[in-house]
């Protein structure tokens, strides 16, 4: 035990392993933030989606062998979303087979420039990295860390100014409408914002796993409480201590980031299904 | 000038007519009970009125009274998200969100305002329930709650006897009508003639084959309620 305690503290020792934390632990608040709007609204169905078009993204970005993939990224996420909006919004078979049609037209299309365009030696490994996150979130860069902590003040800050309205939206769009919160006004907010987190989640866990950190919190934390406050401060704290439980193992155990918290995540959604069966029963 | 006027109004859903060539007004502090059988348009009426949909053909003039900021509304039971975790008390909350403008919270005043209005129905000893998991009366409460925590100028409900026992209904009927003394248009659509025609000033039936009767309650009970 202390053996572990003392190999963590050297770890931790490094900046870029604290901020690593950092990023990791912002992100995943981020994420889950919105979880129980966009879980309810079918929204999480888009941002999967969508993160398949930021993989496609990053691909054009490796491609022309640009450092920094946020800036292709970014952008294109977001007109997807707000593009996906319109179609998404009627939730209906075709609506959904458009949606799955754009999302797997960018993974096929990605992986293709990336064989053809790439230049890199170890192809392989960046369509992985891109899929399922970096073997090791300790690689960020000094910008990527500026531009997670920036991305993810903004991001708080709308869902803090916003909160009372995007309860009610997602409530009851109708009466939100007639007595003048714009629906659609808040719909294209919500849009911004998945794309902006899943810009930012791709570093993290990578394309494919972006959905488990939107989702599992807010379904663990549906599992156990009843109110959108307190559902939505238990996602929060269920997706952070999650993110950074996942970090210290990857590090310990030399497991990839990604897939090791959303590892953690399924567990937690277990332990509280498990919570939440007691609380009914008793 | 009325607070709101319908001139040839043709409602219906993707080309489809439900109504055709409604015509009628609704002055300040009337109160229009819209009757007719399910299925006839009276849901979508109100929906029209309140700009969530177009209507196929004909205009909708209102006045300033008919702000969203003047509005309350309490749909028809609605679908609402079924597993959403919500208390009542944020439900009831939401309702004051047409007050605040773009400020981020409510105010003490605001508030109150729900507390109230949570008393005033008796579901305050619910305050802390989550929604979905009350009775279907109860829930016609705090959407009716929400609805008056909404409302300055005018009140439009739809169907909100629905799934209420009868002392919950006249309790009901009570507090709109005290509402409307007080100076609040009401506009509500509503399957008790009866009651209809006890409280309202205004009767709007909507037949089948597009039969529409609009006048008083006494040209209503003249012509023997259906005759329209
Ligand atoms: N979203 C919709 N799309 C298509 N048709 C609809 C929709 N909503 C209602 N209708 C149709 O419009 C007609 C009127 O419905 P509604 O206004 O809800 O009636 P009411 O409230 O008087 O019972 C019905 O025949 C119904 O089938
Ligand atoms: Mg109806």
């Amino acid at each position: 035990m202390t053996d572990i305690i003392d190999r963590l503290a050297f770890y931790f020792s490094f900046t870029f392993v604290q901020y690593a934390i950092i990023v990791g632990v912002l992100i995943a608040l981020c994420s889950s933030l919105l979880g129980v709007t966009l879980v309810l609204k079918r929204f999480s169905f888009i941002g999967d989606g969508l993160s398949h078009v930021a993989f496609g993204a990053i691909a054009i970005a490796a491609a022309f062998s640009l450092t920094n993939q946020f800036i292709v990224v970014l952008p294109v996420t977001i007109i997807s979303a707000i593009l996906l909006l319109r179609t998404g919004q009627n939730t209906n078979i075709k609506g959904d087979a458009a949606l799955a049609m754009i999302s797997v037209s960018a993974l096929g299309i990605g992986y293709l420039i990336l064989n053809v365009f790439s230049a890199s030696a170890n192809l392989a490994g960046d369509v992985c990295t891109a899929l399922f996150g970096s073997i090791s979130i300790l690689t960020l860069s000094t910008t990527d860390v500026w531009l997670s902590i920036v991305l993810s003040v903004l991001v708080i800050a709308v869902f803090l100014l916003f909160y009372h309205k995007i309860f009610s939206v997602t409530f009851d769009e109708d009466f939100s409408t007639a007595t003048g919160t714009r629906a659609k006004t808040y719909n294209f907010i919500l849009a911004i914002v998945i794309a902006v987190i899943i810009s930012l989640a791709i570093n993290l866990v990578g394309a494919l796993l972006i959905s488990a950190l939107v989702i599992f919190p807010a379904l663990s934390a549906m599992r156990v409480f009843r109110s959108f406050k307190s559902v939505t401060i238990c996602s929060v704290i269920f997706s952070m201590v999650c993110a950074a439980l996942g970090i210290v193992i990857s590090i310990l155990a030399g497991t990839p980031v990604g897939s090791t918290i959303v590892a953690v995540d399924i567990v937690g959604f277990a332990i509280f299904s498990l919570i939440g069966f007691i609380v009914k029963r008793g | 000038m009325p607070q709101l006027t319908c001139e040839k109004l043709t409602l219906g859903y993707e080309g489809k007519t439900v109504v055709s060539d409604l015509s009628f007004a609704v002055n300040a502090g009337e109160y229009l009970c819209i009757v007719g059988e399910n299925g006839s348009g009276k849901s979508t009426l109100m929906k029209t009125i309140l700009n969530l949909k177009t209507p196929i053909s004909g205009k909708i003039v209102t006045d300033s009274g008919f702000a969203t900021t003047e509005i309350g509304y309490m749909p028809q039971q609605t679908a609402a998200q079924k597993d959403f975790p919500a208390s009542v008390r944020e439900v009831v909350r939401s309702g004051c969100l047409n007050r605040v403008g773009l400020r981020p919270f409510f105010t003490r005043a605001e508030k109150q305002l729900a507390e109230d209005n949570m008393q005033k129905l008796g579901i305050d000893h619910l305050a802390k329930r989550c929604y979905r998991e009350l009775s279907g009366g109860q829930q016609q409460r705090v959407l009716l709650a929400r609805a008056l925590c909404a409302t300055r100028k005018i009140l439009l409900l739809d169907e909100p006897a629905a799934g209420l026992d009868p002392n919950a209904t006249a309790e009901m009927y009570e507090v709109i009508a005290s509402l409307n003394k007080g100076g609040t248009t009401i506009i509500m659509i509503s399957h008790d003639i009866e009651a209809s025609v006890r409280y309202a000033s205004h009767i709007l039936h909507i037949g089948k084959g597009s039969s529409v009767f609009f006048g008083t309650k006494e040209d209503y009970v003249d012509r023997g309620g259906y005759g329209a």
